[in-house]
């Protein structure tokens, strides 16, 4: 089996997050980086699936240099090749990465075979621009999904399970296929040392490609104007008890 | 929630393990009317405390770390807040081996249980270790596992309910304000925090990280530097989990790689200082809001960790296929020479300093500063190595804070020689003779920030004149050279030449500065003018603060005189005590004055040439301090000698110090002189006087008394420590005394000489045993080195009264093996008549 | 040229989120010069159209085939793409839901136009758009500028409230019946399972919600409790799910479940940014921790500062007292 994951290289922010002077971009300076959490899922399961049907997981990222970390730690939970789209800005608009990430993979499909099967996060944690996935589908002329918090592979078909409030759906995709995949599908494996270490060897690609601009254009970041009102301090310890639950009839939650 | 106050007597910033346990043993020494602060929620408010690894082990070459390590870990079980788990430190190469001979030697002298063990022995506590990476490991039983945001916590609470602390998270200090006070001395004043301003009569920073930002607020220094250690938690391991305990094996410290292994449950903490050394600004830290994790559990840089994870994964295979859970570039505090900063800052009055600390003697360090805040000096220990008084200027700015910072964190797990030199930061401070012994081979040692020759290569000949050698083993000759045996025999033939430009040197002046002198001093300072005083200063509990030279140059000037390592402190105590009323003023002419030592029996005749002055025992008596012409300089001549040879220190004014070098060096051509350096007046030639030095046989532990500094009678006039000093002398001969041992043999188990260093060696009885008095005090080597013109090599140490019998055959402990040694006396072996000084 | 809404809709049952995007398009419409048209698809279309005159729609437009019996986001975007193409839409607008955002993004690879998802405002500006959408799931802002002829955009989820018009419009019902591939087939909802029919953590209107402090999969029993007592469920942090303690279908945040309950009670969570904004359309927040200044506490309506070990029992105790 030929997988394919999308990743994005976001920051990993605390309970606060600051923009930067320009109001351009997240302020990164205490911040470390990450996969973006529902690609890091996807990731450990092409990585379960090849592991269950044979084949090689392929991770590719759109993002400045410093996203090779990201590659590498896919190596190091198990992928086997990995391709940077190299950009200098720290983000790009939605139609032009999945233009770029479209011709990137179609490079990579015309030297070494399609793809059975290709996971994009169901939106990446900072922009959510919720259309990569969908966007690069179509331009590949396969079906496409989101939303995916499970998948089988049987007979060339990708069996995926969609959450609903209360069940779940089933779709049957003909592979290959794309799935844009939710946090939840799996409870990633942490990298083992032996892991990182050969993580340090895998090779990179690097697909240099120029795409126009497209017409969503960033102005600037803010935050949003919060309403702080003062919190009301119901007790201390365990004598709080009657406070709340005076809170919880005053709401009419206790029948 | 309490209303927020607005004085208090004590406000404590930092409520990490050391301003929790600052707060309880203030209330224990009866300290009330407290406010602890911290910006961060509690009982986690996410400083160093709140990662620490949390363990002890005991055995530190350093005596202040090794016993307040000791002392803590102790608290830390008093509060059943520990866990002896035991620890090994493994050796994987050969040098590392000898340092485990020396770590063995260290827990004999601090009397902690110790084993040198084969690899299988390593093997049987720790199965999972891969035995055919080394070569053996040093075993410590007594290792511990603290929980010290427990313990924080528990001596808190103490603080609050005995004390009636107030306790206030979530709480920034905006700024430290300060005020002038009597005589316009810069004074603590308040803390302004974000809730509101607090009055407060004392002010104790103890925030780890943060602590040169919150001093900078009060226009003061805390010199140190947030540094990354990183750490990652590795597992889960089957063996590791089935202990069914939070730490079952004994913690390993592989430190040939820079690394600790210690159990957390069922994964394993992997600690390493061997990354490049990762500094930040204060201003870099994320806030508690901003922080991902915590403020100082920083984002994990991989590639600095990877080759640890190597090293780690040979000697313990099983954290190959372990994942990594959690990793952090974990934030601690490093200080200019790796000792913490404790004590009152000097630039503003109240405000302390708590900073530096790990968690392993947070407890003790509290109890110090306590101590120090209730009594003037603390009395568990001497802690001139951790006094934030001992830094200079230039060791406070950011630029030198950083680069030892740099330099010594790769130094962390490493093999530190005792005289080991600096690489960086060198050539602070250099004398006006510099250049001249630059052109000699002189071989700088630093001491502080000034440079000092330790030997001059231009002495090179005088090995093959006195037919000296190396010696045998690399260790011992490290940073040692015999050109200064050979320098320490010709000055005792004939004479030499020291610079002593590193003198530290002050001046009282004023109506009251005689009687304030008085005040400082052991010994009468108000002696006729031109007469000089050798004496102690004393704590006010009469252990040693100071041992130091006083002159009284006029009617109401003195002039002190102390050593370049001693002088931060010694300036700082000096204007600490003085009177506000303007009655005495402070200078430091330390850059105003330069000194040459000159001594020999030749050096009468030497000096002769160059001065009118009549320089008999009757014009130039031992003691006198007198105004001469020297080379056509105007000079001071202090008949005084540290090295047991006549002759005089020569006061100059700086720019002339460079004519009377060269007058000397050219009036004493025939007569044999030579530049002579540290190696001889630091230590040969006072070892064989049997001289004190402060820091090394003189600490705050030590009475006058004990180091048979005290003279027959005491004066009238009071002085700091007069009572505690008045009471010892009543209670009858001290319990030990200094002496002096001689080496008597000196031969290793393998045939080779080896020198002992005064690195803490224990002196043992014939038995093998420990020796310690009443108060836990151990006996044990605190200056060694080789006595030329008794050749044997001398050995310092403090001896219980019964065992300073001259003749009394002890041994020595030096690298794990045991040395004889016989007990000379409390005086001198050369010369013990001091018939030499009255040449 | 219209304003053309898309509207989900629950077997004829207009959903609560179209709702509020035809409450957002409205003044949008307005501000265009442009009418406003809604599109419904799928089995019940025509029951749902009915009521889209009273919420503002000129002309709704009903889409019928055989492969929109069921939602299938390929099939739903190609529809809508051509119904746009065909009516000559200059704004297409949708509620940001999972499906809204799906089906759009599918509408904008078939027109190559751009996609905005998840906007807070969107004003003409000169020839272009000002438009404010959210990031990091509402933490954060974005201003853009939109340049295209077609303007592609979703209204965040709960930014509006839903109202219906001041007056009713004509809401004149056009059936439309576009062109389909067969192939269109793969990506139509094959099967649906229900788990759960009672109360879900999106639905429930009582969550109690357990962090990093409670320290274990056990420790959550008393949670349980509680939950069980209100007729809520239990929903949780990141930090819990990443510990393997609970399943990621407890997970209340920005890659979890987004709650909207009369109280979400949260314990000894601390209140990282993406677990906010999950929690954040709770209508009361209670929280219960060590730190009274967790960001959780600073947010929260009510709090109680002490450890949640001790406090949910109490509760638990006190109520019990009260009901006898």
């Amino acid at each position: 089996m030929r997988i394919l994951v999308c990743v994005k290289r976001v920051p990993a922010p605390g309970a606060r997050i600051n923009v930067t002077a320009d109001a351009m971009a997240v302020d990164s300076a205490h911040l470390g980086f990450t996969t973006s959490p529902h690609e890091e899922c996807a990731v450990e399961e092409a990585v379960r699936l090849v592991g269950e049907h044979g084949g090689e997981v392929t991770v590719m990222t759109l993002g400045p240099a410093a996203a090779e970390e990201q590659l590498r730690y896919a190596a190091s939970v198990g992928a086997h090749n990995f391709v940077l789209v190299p950009i200098l800005e720290t983000d790009w608009d939605p139609q032009r990465t999945a233009a770029a990430l479209a011709g990137a993979i179609g490079d990579v499909e015309s030297a070494d075979g399609a793809f059975d099967l290709i996971l994009f996060g169901n939106e990446s944690a900072d922009a959510g621009g919720f259309q990569v996935g969908v966007r690069v589908a179509y331009a590949l002329g396969r079906p496409v999904v989101n939303g995916i918090k499970g998948v089988d592979i049987a007979d060339g078909v990708a069996s995926a399970r969609r959450e609903i409030d209360g069940g779940f759906e089933v779709y049957n995709l003909p592979m290959p296929a794309v799935l844009g995949v939710k946090e939840g599908i799996n409870l990633p494996r942490y990298p083992t040392m032996k892991g990182r270490l050969a993580s340090k060897r895998a090779e990179v690609v690097v697909d240099e490609r120029s795409v126009p601009a497209g017409g969503q254009v960033r102005v600037r970041l803010h935050r949003p104007v919060e309403t702080v009102s003062e919190t009301v301090i119901l007790g201390t310890g365990p004598e709080a008890a009657p406070a709340v639950v005076d809170l919880l009839e005053e709401l009419g939650l206790l029948t | 929630m309490s209303e927020f106050p607005t004085r208090a007597n004590v406000v404590v910033i930092g409520a990490g393990i050391v301003g929790n346990c600052l707060v309880g043993h203030l209330a224990r020494l009866g300290w009330t009317d407290m406010v602890l602060l911290d910006k961060g929620p509690l009982p986690n408010p996410g400083g160093s405390t709140g990662h620490a690894s949390n363990f002890i082990f005991p055995v530190d070459h350093n005596k202040e770390m090794a016993l307040l390590g000791e002392q803590s870990a102790d608290q830390y079980r008093d509060m059943n807040l520990s866990v002896d788990c035991g620890g090994i430190e493994v050796a994987r190469t050969v040098e590392r081996m000898r340092e485990l001979d020396r770590r063995m030697t260290s827990a004999k002298a601090w009397g902690i249980e110790a084993s040198l063990l084969t690899p299988a022995e390593v093997k049987e506590l720790v199965p999972f270790i891969n035995e055919d990476v080394i070569l053996g490991g040093f075993y410590c039983p007594t290792v511990s596992v603290v929980d010290s945001l427990e313990t924080g916590t528990t001596m808190r609470r103490e603080a609050i309910e005995t004390a009636g602390c107030q306790v206030f998270a979530n709480t920034e200090v905006l700024d430290v304000e300060t005020t002038l006070g009597e005589g316009g001395v810069v004074t603590v004043s308040s803390v302004v925090t974000d809730k509101g301003t607090i009055a407060a009569d004392y002010v104790v920073i103890a925030c780890g990280v943060w602590s040169n930002r919150i001093a900078n607020m009060a226009g003061a220094i805390i010199p140190l530097v947030p540094a990354v250690h990183q750490m990652a938690d590795v597992g889960p391991m089957d063996i590791l989990a089935e202990t069914n305990n939070e730490i079952g094996y004994p913690i390993v410290r592989d430190m040939d790689t820079f690394c600790y292994e210690r159990q957390s449950a069922g994964s394993m903490e992997v600690g390493s200082y061997g990354h490049r050394a990762i500094l930040h600004h204060p201003d870099e830290i994320p806030s508690n809001q901003e922080a991902a994790l915590s403020p100082t559990e920083m984002p994990f840089t991989d590639d600095d960790f990877d080759p640890q994870m190597e090293t780690a994964i040979e000697l313990m295979d099983m954290l190959g296929e372990a994942e990594i859970r959690y990793a952090i570039n974990g934030l601690l505090s490093l200080t200019p020479d790796t000792m913490p900063c404790l004590g009152e800052t000097p630039e503003v009055r109240n405000l302390w300093s708590a900073a530096a600390v790990w968690v392993k003697e947070g407890p003790g360090m509290a109890q110090v500063v306590a101590e120090w805040m209730t009594y003037g000096y603390p009395r568990v220990i001497d802690v001139h190595g951790a006094d934030i008084a001992r830094f200079y200027d230039e060791e406070r700015t950011e630029e030198h804070i950083w680069s030892r910072a740099d330099e010594h964190f790769i130094k962390t797990y490493g093999i530190v020689h005792p005289a080991e030199q600096w690489v960086g930061r060198r050539n602070l401070q250099v004398g006006p003779f510099f250049s001249r012994q630059e052109d000699l081979g002189a071989e700088f040692f630093q001491a502080r920030t000034w440079e000092r020759p330790q030997w001059y290569g231009a002495n090179a000949d005088l090995v093959e004149r006195y037919d000296l050698s190396e010696r045998e083993v690399e260790w011992d000759n490290r940073w040692w050279s015999p050109i200064t045996i050979g320098e320490h025999l010709n000055l005792r033939e004939n004479c030499g030449v020291v610079d002593l430009s590193a003198f530290q040197i002050y001046e009282l002046e004023g109506p009251g500065a005689v009687e304030y002198a008085d005040r400082l001093a052991v010994n009468k300072v108000d002696v006729p003018v031109g007469r000089s005083v050798y004496t102690p200063w004393l704590t006010p509990d009469g252990g040693f603060h100071s041992d130091l030279t006083m002159m009284r140059l006029g009617e109401d000037r003195v002039r002190i005189v102390t050593g370049v390592f001693d002088g931060g402190r010694d300036e700082f105590w000096t204007r600490r005590h003085m009177p506000t009323d303007g009655s005495v003023t402070f200078t430091n002419i330390t850059k105003q004055l330069t000194t040459l030592g000159l001594w020999g029996p030749n050096a009468p005749a030497v000096l002769s040439q160059l001065t009118g002055q009549d320089l008999s025992q009757e014009g130039s008596p031992y003691g006198s301090i007198i105004d001469a012409e020297v080379a056509g300089v105007p000079c001071q001549l202090f008949r005084i000698s540290y090295v047991g040879d006549t002759g005089w220190e020569i006061y100059a004014r700086w720019e002339d110090g460079p004519k009377v070098w060269d007058a000397l060096m050219d009036a004493g051509a025939d007569l044999g002189i030579r530049p002579t350096g540290g190696g001889v007046y630091g230590l040969s030639g006072r070892l064989e006087k049997g001289y004190r030095l402060m820091g090394a046989e003189l600490e705050s532990e030590y009475n006058p008394l004990e180091a048979g500094l005290a003279r027959p009678k005491v004066k009238a006039a009071d002085f700091i420590g007069r009572e505690a000093y008045l009471t010892a002398r009543d209670a009858g001969d001290p319990e030990v005394l200094m002496c002096t041992l001689t080496v008597e043999d000196q031969t290793d188990a393998k045939g080779r000489k080896r020198h002992m260093m005064g690195g803490n060696e224990p002196i043992l009885t014939a038995n093998g045993d420990r020796i310690t008095d009443s108060h836990g005090r151990v006996s044990r080597v605190t200056s060694a080195g080789y006595g030329p013109s008794v050749e044997r090599h001398l050995l310092m140490s403090y001896l219980p009264l019964e065992l300073c019998t001259p003749g009394t055959d002890l041994q020595v402990m030096y690298m794990n093996e045991l040395f004889p040694v016989k007990v000379a006396g409390s005086g001198a072996v050369f010369d013990p008549d001091d018939t030499r000084l009255r040449a | 040229m219209s304003l053309l809404v898309i509207c989900d809709h629950d077997r004829g049952t207009l959903a609560e989120a179209s709702l509020e995007a035809l409450a957002f398009g409205r003044p949008l419409a307005a501000a265009a010069g442009l009418e406003m048209a809604a599109v419904v698809i799928g089995e019940g279309a025509e029951q749902a159209a009915v009521d889209l005159a009273a919420h503002g729609a000129s002309t709704v437009h009903v889409a019928s085939h055989d492969l929109l019996t069921d939602f299938g986001p390929e099939a739903w975007g190609e529809t809508v793409a051509q119904l746009v193409r065909a009516t000559g839409a200059k704004v297409v607008l949708a509620c940001g839901t999972d499906r809204g955002n799906e089906v759009m993004a599918h509408v904008a690879a078939r027109l190559d136009r751009p996609f905005v998802a998840n906007c807070r405002s969107v004003e003409p500006d000169g020839g272009d758009w000002a438009i404010t959408r959210i990031q990091w799931g509402g933490s954060l802002l974005e201003d853009v500028r939109l340049t295209a002829d077609v303007v592609l955009v979703t209204v965040a989820h709960h930014a509006v409230e839903p109202a219906l018009a001041d007056s009713p419009a004509a809401g004149d019902i056009a059936s439309f019946s576009p062109d389909l591939d067969a192939s269109l087939a793969h990506t139509i909802v094959a099967d649906r399972v229900v788990l759960t029919r009672g109360v879900t953590l999106s639905t429930a209107p009582v969550v109690v919600g357990g962090g990093r402090g409670v320290g274990s999969a056990e420790a959550f029993g008393p949670l349980e409790e509680l939950a069980a007592l209100l007729g809520g469920v239990v929903g949780c942090s990141r930090a819990v799910t990443n510990n393997g303690w609970r399943p990621h279908s407890d997970q209340v945040g920005q890659t979890g479940t987004r709650i909207a309950p009369d109280i979400y009670i949260a314990s000894g969570i601390s209140g990282a940014i993406q677990h906010w904004v999950g929690a954040m359309a709770a209508k009361n927040i209670l929280a219960i921790n060590t730190d009274g200044e967790a960001n959780m506490v600073s947010r929260a309506g009510h709090a109680v500062i002490g450890d949640l070990h001790l406090v949910i029992p109490a509760i638990i105790d006190e109520i019990r007292r009260r009901q006898g």
